[in-house]
């Protein structure tokens, strides 16, 4: 028993060294793991939004596809010329709707994230306090609405939601109402919708911050004099900061952009950028105006990300 | 010295009771500090304490000493207020702490793993605890200044917990469970994460400091020289229950069980039968030694009974010539010789194949080579080196 331990003890690191070094003689190695994702991002991510930006400085067009192009080259004359449209952008600031259907979808998304932080949180404390199976159970609850497709689970809140829905009946059921609430097509219908789409996202990241934190500081916090409330406003919620920074940039970058639940959920005057991008796009066809819009949009999301993070790692680095 | 600023007066009155006469716990009807009464507690089925009886002293450095899953953790966090008790009641200076929550209690813990809060500076921690009692800002500043000065961290203030070595972690930890002068101090292996050096180092340090602040310390360790060096007086736990409380001097020299022996320093073991009995001495004839063997305590025992006699290995004498001693006498050969610097440590094996241990002091420098390997040798003690233990 112990001959067998040992040997393996003895030949563990040594396979592990020996497949290390292999990996060092590959001259770049480790650029050639971390090229993948590079490929990944550039191909699916940079390469279309360099489309999208070339397309966004182009002029609309009765043609197929329905833009001028940006360059044109004459083979006679010998001349390239590039003609940039930079009217789109000087549109989007000189028009009011676009502005506010920018803050409109920065408020709902903003006032989602903070009811799904305040609803996720608990959830997220409960699970990283439970063990074992239980902790594994709750987890799983977490993901098991993945298992359906978004579209059906917004179609399933129109039922709960409208006006002869679940929610009303049971309120008129037990006679809190008279006449049924107008909850579908409002905005409220759509912090509903985006809260219960994005809980997950906020639920992850902070349960994976919770699990981390020590019970022993909770317990030292208690003997210093803390009562339970002071404890969880100074040890758990700043040590849980990185989880609360993730898990709110998580939900509200895409409820910013989000389309189906404002179209499906939300009223007429339901004004989201989503929305707006949707309509120059497939109404007005309009496609070097729609995408001024998702440059701009795209913009707005990364500078204020860019900033947290450049913050993050000066406090990484100072301590 | 400085310490005494830091100190309310009734604290430095108790520190000048303390260190004169007779300590409080040997003094018949002394009023103990901490009274713990029959206390047990269960976790589902498991027993972690088991009906623990036991008074602790103002100004004692008691040690709790056990190994894993005897019960001492569970012990002291009922003391903290961490665990209630499942029957039994805790007394502290003379008020009765169940339904007390931790953060009401006059009493401080330093943790195992320090449990520094990680965002907060070194300045920051040790106020942490004035800051919750609503003290003013200008107080806090000053108090925190004179602990950290008594810990000597006085210079790594704005640093925080992960810029710290172990050693300073563990000095920050003791000024932040010090700082709200808790009437009792708890330490949960106050040592265990420090390397041997500075272990030897701090448990001084961790003396002196107990003495200036005339706090009561209660350690939970389960390092028996930790605990020797550090107690007034140690209860060595076993399974739950205390077997044996006492200075530590006489939990080494009269351990009272075979548990307590063999848990506290190395020991060895022959067993045998009580064949002689006077008021005074036995003599016990045992197999495991091959030879009768004489002691001359009082011990409460039958004729005939089997019982234990445990000899420590340094009371043991060694030698090449047979000292010509009826009792307590054995022969053996030399096993293994372990030199270790201030002392060396002999294996013999007797005759009936029964292992001895033996250490010797290297007095001179030539000492270590006169017993080598093979060397047939008499190992001889005297009647009043050994102990009879019946349980």
């Amino acid at each position: 028993m112990s001959i067998i331990s040992e040997s393996a003890r003895a030949t563990g690191p040594t396979l592990r060294a020996r497949i290390l070094k292999r990996l060092g003689q590959i001259r770049g190695g480790r650029y050639a793991v971390i090229s993948i994702p590079g490929l990944w991002l550039a191909v699916f991510f940079f390469i279309p939004f360099l489309v999208v930006f070339k397309i966004s400085l182009a002029e609309t067009a009765i043609a197929i596809p329905p833009y001028t192009s940006l360059f044109e080259f004459d083979l006679e004359e010998a001349m390239l010329d590039i003609s940039i449209n930079l009217g789109n952008y000087r549109y989007l600031f000189e028009d009011d709707f676009y502005l506010s259907a920018y803050l409109n979808s920065v408020k709902i998304a903003a006032i989602s994230t903070f009811f799904t932080l305040l609803i996720g949180f608990p959830m997220a404390y409960l699970i990283a306090r439970s063990h074992g199976a239980t902790r594994t159970l709750l987890l799983s609850l977490v993901i098991l609405p993945f298992w359906t497709s978004f579209l059906l689970r917004v179609y399933a809140w129109m039922g709960i939601l409208q006006k002869n829905g679940i929610v009303n009946d049971f309120l008129m059921s037990i006679g809190l109402i008279d006449t049924p609430l107008t909850i579908l097509q409002t905005d409220v219908a759509v912090y509903i919708g985006i809260v219960y789409t994005y809980l997950p996202f906020m639920v992850l990241p902070l349960y994976t911050a919770l699990e981390k934190l020590d019970g022993a500081l909770l317990e030292a916090a208690e003997d210093l004099g803390c009562k339970p409330a002071q404890t969880f406003f100074l040890i758990t919620l700043p040590l849980s900061l990185p989880g609360v920074v993730a898990g709110c940039l998580l939900v509200f970058i895409p409820a910013v952009g989000e389309f189906v639940i404002p179209a499906l959920l939300g009223g007429s005057d339901t004004l989201m950028i989503g929305r707006v991008l949707w309509d120059e796009f497939f109404l007005s066809r309009d496609w070097p105006m729609a995408s001024a819009v998702a440059t701009v949009m795209l913009i707005v999301l990364v500078l204020p990300i860019m900033l947290i993070r450049n913050n993050a790692e000066k406090q990484g680095e100072s301590s | 010295m400085s310490f005494y600023t830091a100190i309310e007066p009734e604290q430095a009155e108790a520190c000048d009771n303390g260190g004169v006469s007779v300590p409080l716990w040997r003094q018949e009807g002394a009023e103990p500090f901490v009274k713990i009464e029959s206390v047990t507690k269960n976790f589902g089925d498991f027993t972690a304490v088991d009906n623990v009886s036991l008074n602790i002293y103002k100004n004692e450095l008691f040690c709790l000493l056990g190994g894993s899953g005897s019960g001492k953790s569970t012990l002291l966090r009922m003391l903290a207020g961490f665990e209630t008790a499942t029957s039994g009641r805790i007394l502290i200076d003379g008020v009765d702490t169940s339904g007390i929550q931790p953060w009401k209690r006059p009493v401080n813990m330093m943790f195992q793993s320090y449990a520094l809060f990680p965002h907060l500076t070194v300045t920051e921690n040790v106020a942490f605890g004035l800051r919750r009692e609503g003290i003013s800002r200008s107080e806090t500043k000053q108090r925190v200044a004179q602990m950290l000065d008594m810990v000597q961290m006085g210079h790594l203030g704005k640093r925080k917990p992960n810029q710290l070595s172990g050693g300073q972690r563990q000095r920050i930890a003791l000024a932040r469970a010090l700082i709200k002068r808790p009437k009792l101090l708890l330490l949960d292996e106050p040592l265990g994460a420090l390397d041997k050096k500075l272990r030897e180092e701090t448990q001084f340090e961790l003396i002196n400091l107990q003495y200036e602040l005339g706090v009561t310390f209660v350690v939970v360790t389960h390092d028996q020289e930790e605990a020797m060096t550090l107690a007034t007086r140690i209860g060595v736990m076993n399974q739950g229950q205390i077997v044996q409380t006492a200075e530590p001097h006489e939990v080494y020299e009269y351990p009272n069980s075979r548990f307590v022996a063999e848990f506290v320093g190395s020991v060895n073991l022959f067993e045998g039968r009580v064949v002689e009995k006077t008021p005074s001495s036995v003599r016990i004839d045992s197999r495991d030694a091959g030879t009768t063997l004489s002691n001359n305590h009082g011990i409460n025992c039958a004729i005939n009974q089997l019982v234990s006699v445990a000899v420590r290995p340094e009371k043991i004498n060694i030698s090449h010539e047979d000292p010509e001693q009826g009792d307590n006498c054995v022969r053996g050969k030399i096993e293994d010789v372990a030199y270790m610097g201030s002392l060396s440590l002999f294996r013999v094996k007797l005759d009936n194949g029964l292992e001895v241990r033996v250490t010797k002091p290297n007095l001179m420098r030539a000492a270590a080579e006169r017993f080598t390997w093979d060397d047939l040798v008499y190992l001889s003690w005297d009647e009043d080196s050994s102990v009879v233990l019946t349980s």
